[in-house]
């Protein structure tokens, strides 16, 4: 049947193995249905382990305050703000592939999208940590919402980037949670109609909504995704812009440049798919998985790896020739002193960030590279290591050495417990990444069913086999691939 | 709600599917409708449905955020307790421009998802009459409503005639009750073949 006439034949298909229907919701819900592995519970363990190590942690600097942590008058933000701007860069992949690639109509983006979209969630919910903990008197945290209140009313600062910043994480926060789960709706009925057990029956109905698959509901549900796509496109740009805001407005040097918003979305689109990659390589593993996740959605990624990075590297030599060119003395010591130097205290973290960052992603630009897990992996975890590096160099070595000599920082480094707090946002990340390979289905079974029968391995052997039917069967068929 | 008779055929293939729901509009009968494990693009069209308002109404709940963003923020920062921040004005539109664009979109996805829910009466805990199960896995499932004039064996026939690989005559209640997947319904789900 060649009802969709239109991708092209030098397209890789995406789902391999000769797939129906059926067969793609068995080899999806498997996982869910099976009793979980020996792997999945020692990594949920470790996970929680983790989690409590960081809850312990917190627990410390909510009773003896942000003391616990090494940062002082100089600098104040040190790795919480530096956690909390990584976790929400590799948050932007998931919209990224679930929004901008559904308005690009890239069919590959249905493979990863479910997994890319859960990992957004997870990396946000540990992103929105730090701020909060980092404020100290966390008691007080509702002072960041405008309610009426008693001190005036006393209303927060709508100028200030910081207040952006709780509008726009919350906002992007529910936003990419209801676009997940209005796309999960589908898939939990089809768990819950295959479902056996009692108590399966009831969770998965419940977390379904009473989902029947009607024509007029797919038409409701398709407009939602494409409206919601839409608006989540613009609000990934706007949430790291105004997380770059954060340093953008101020005068500090090293942190007052006007290059940031694009810089920090490259970056950020960088590291998520960084992320993505490591999530999935292993995921397709151990999920068996791999006829749906293959090594074109692997290698399509890595592109995108190889683009964000180079751009970010670019962004990384402008900033260095702005600080030379633009002549301000305070500008230009921070870039030069403070970083470029290697001899300088943090002078060793800029390397690690170009090396990581700019240099190492170049592998990619090889096909063969890019095909290859091992070092596919590899790099994942390298670039990731690299873009915390980028947002701690931002942050301290801006901060340490100011204007002020006097105020000059001595040598920062963080206690146990700040290390704790960051471990222990791992550990939440992975326990939630783990409950959701464990009870949701981690690749979106109706996606992978409607792009089936155009990148479908058996389907596209068929196009090719009625490439030579006449063009009266042709326009018949054409009739009803038209809506498509 | 009363319980109907619906006459339920189930295709494999949605390249039947299309000619099938173009012959049984052609034929007069009552489509009460295709349940399908994925969107099938077009259908709603061959199957002449109207197209959905949802945008419309996400287009509303968006201008209803922003109002509402810059309303609140004239009112707190002009009318109820003027600030000075570095000698800015009072009214500075391009410093509100991030949350106003916020809380558009907030209010826009939160009104489209809950609108959504509330047209396709979907809420936790809502239970309905679920014509085939494998509509969610690899069916499309069609269901015609009887009429007292409906000749049952007739259509019956006629719907095995345009391609559907398993029908048969169904009794169901179409709308939707509060309750949980894990109980059996013998009212309703003993008169449906492919639940037994």
């Amino acid at each position: 049947m060649s009802l969709f006439k239109y991708e092209s034949q030098v397209r890789a298909p995406l789902v391999e193995g000769n797939k129906d229907y059926h067969q793609i919701t068995e080899d999806i819900v498997r996982p869910i249905e099976n009793r979980p592995s020996k792997l999945w519970w020692t990594g949920f363990l470790v996970s929680v382990l983790l989690l409590c190590f960081g809850i312990f942690s917190v627990t410390r600097e909510v009773i003896y305050g942000t003391g616990q942590w090494n940062l002082h008058k100089t600098i104040g933000w040190g790795w919480d703000i530096t956690n909390f701007v990584w976790w929400v860069g590799i948050g932007h992949a998931g919209t990224l592939i679930s929004a901008i690639l559904l308005l690009f109509r890239q069919g590959w983006r249905t493979g990863v999208n479910r997994a890319a979209e859960a990992m957004t969630i997870f990396a946000v919910m540990c992103a929105g940590q730090f701020p909060i903990w980092h404020m100290g008197r966390v008691w007080m945290a509702f002072f960041t919402l405008p309610y009426p209140n008693t001190r005036g009313p006393l209303w927060p600062n709508f100028n200030s980037p910081l207040l952006w910043d709780v509008f726009a994480i919350s906002t992007y926060f529910t936003v990419s949670l209801l676009f997940w789960y209005c796309g999960l709706l589908p898939d939990l009925a089809t768990v819950r109609d295959r479902a056996k057990l009692k108590w399966r029956k009831f969770f998965y109905g419940v977390a379904s909504f009473g989902w029947s698959g009607s024509t007029k509901h797919w038409q409701r549900h398709e407009a939602l995704s494409l409206v919601l796509a839409g608006l989540s496109t613009p609000l990934v740009l706007s949430v790291h812009t105004i997380v770059s805001f954060d340093f953008a407005t101020s005068v500090v040097p090293g942190w007052h440049t006007t290059i940031f918003p694009p810089y920090f979305v490259a970056g950020a689109v960088f590291s998520g798919f960084a992320m993505v990659q490591s999530l999935l390589i292993v995921t397709r593993k151990v999920l068996k998985l791999e006829q749906y996740i293959t090594l074109e959605h692997i290698d399509v990624m890595n592109k995108i790896i190889v683009l964000t990075g180079s751009i970010v590297g670019i962004a990384y030599l402008t900033e260095l020739f702005i600080a030379w060119y633009g002549q301000v003395t305070y500008e230009n010591f921070a870039f030069m002193q403070n970083r470029v130097n290697l001899l300088s205290p943090y002078g060793w973290a800029y390397y690690i960030m170009m090396g990581c960052n700019v240099i190492s992603p170049q592998i990619f630009w090889f096909r063969k590279l890019r095909r290859n897990l091992v070092v596919t992996f590899f790099m994942s975890v390298i670039v990731n290591i690299g873009m915390w590096f980028e947002r701690f160099v931002i942050i301290v070595t801006s901060l340490y050495r100011e204007y002020i000599p006097s105020a000059w920082s001595t040598y920062y480094a963080p206690t146990i417990w700040e290390i704790g707090f960051y471990l222990g946002t791992f550990g939440l990340f992975f326990t939630c990444y783990f409950l959701f390979s464990k009870f949701f289905p981690v690749i979106a079974v109706a996606e992978i069913k409607h792009i089936l029968k155009r990148s479908g391995d058996n389907y596209k052997e068929k196009m090719d086999k009625s490439e030579s039917e006449t063009p009266e069967v042709f326009a018949h068929e054409f009739e009803h691939a038209e809506a498509h | 709600m009363s319980i109907k008779k619906f006459v339920v055929g189930s295709f494999d293939d949605e390249g039947v599917l299309f000619p099938a729901v173009k012959k049984v509009r052609k034929a007069g009968y009552r489509m009460h409708d295709v349940y399908t494990p994925m969107p099938i693009h077009g259908l709603d069209h061959a199957m002449g449905l109207r197209e959905t308002s949802l945008h419309t109404a996400g287009f509303i709940y968006g201008i209803t955020g922003t109002a509402t963003a810059l309303t609140g923020i004239s009112y707190c920062l002009i009318y109820d307790w003027p600030l000075n921040f570095g000698g800015k004005p009072h009214f500075a539109l391009p410093a509100w421009i991030p949350i106003t664009f916020e809380l558009t979109v907030l209010f826009a996805s939160v009104g489209m998802v809950l609108t959504f829910c509330y047209l396709c009466q979907m809420a936790p805990f809502v239970r309905k009459h679920h014509f085939s199960l494998r509509a969610t896995d690899d069916k499309f499932v069609m269901v015609i409503e009887c009429t007292p004039k409906t000749n049952e064996a007739e259509l019956v026939s006629f719907l095995k005639s345009t391609g559907a690989a398993d029908v048969h005559v169904q009794n169901a209640e179409t709308g939707w009750w509060l309750g949980t997947y894990s109980k059996n319904l013998p009212s309703v789900d003993n008169a449906n073949p492919l639940l037994a």
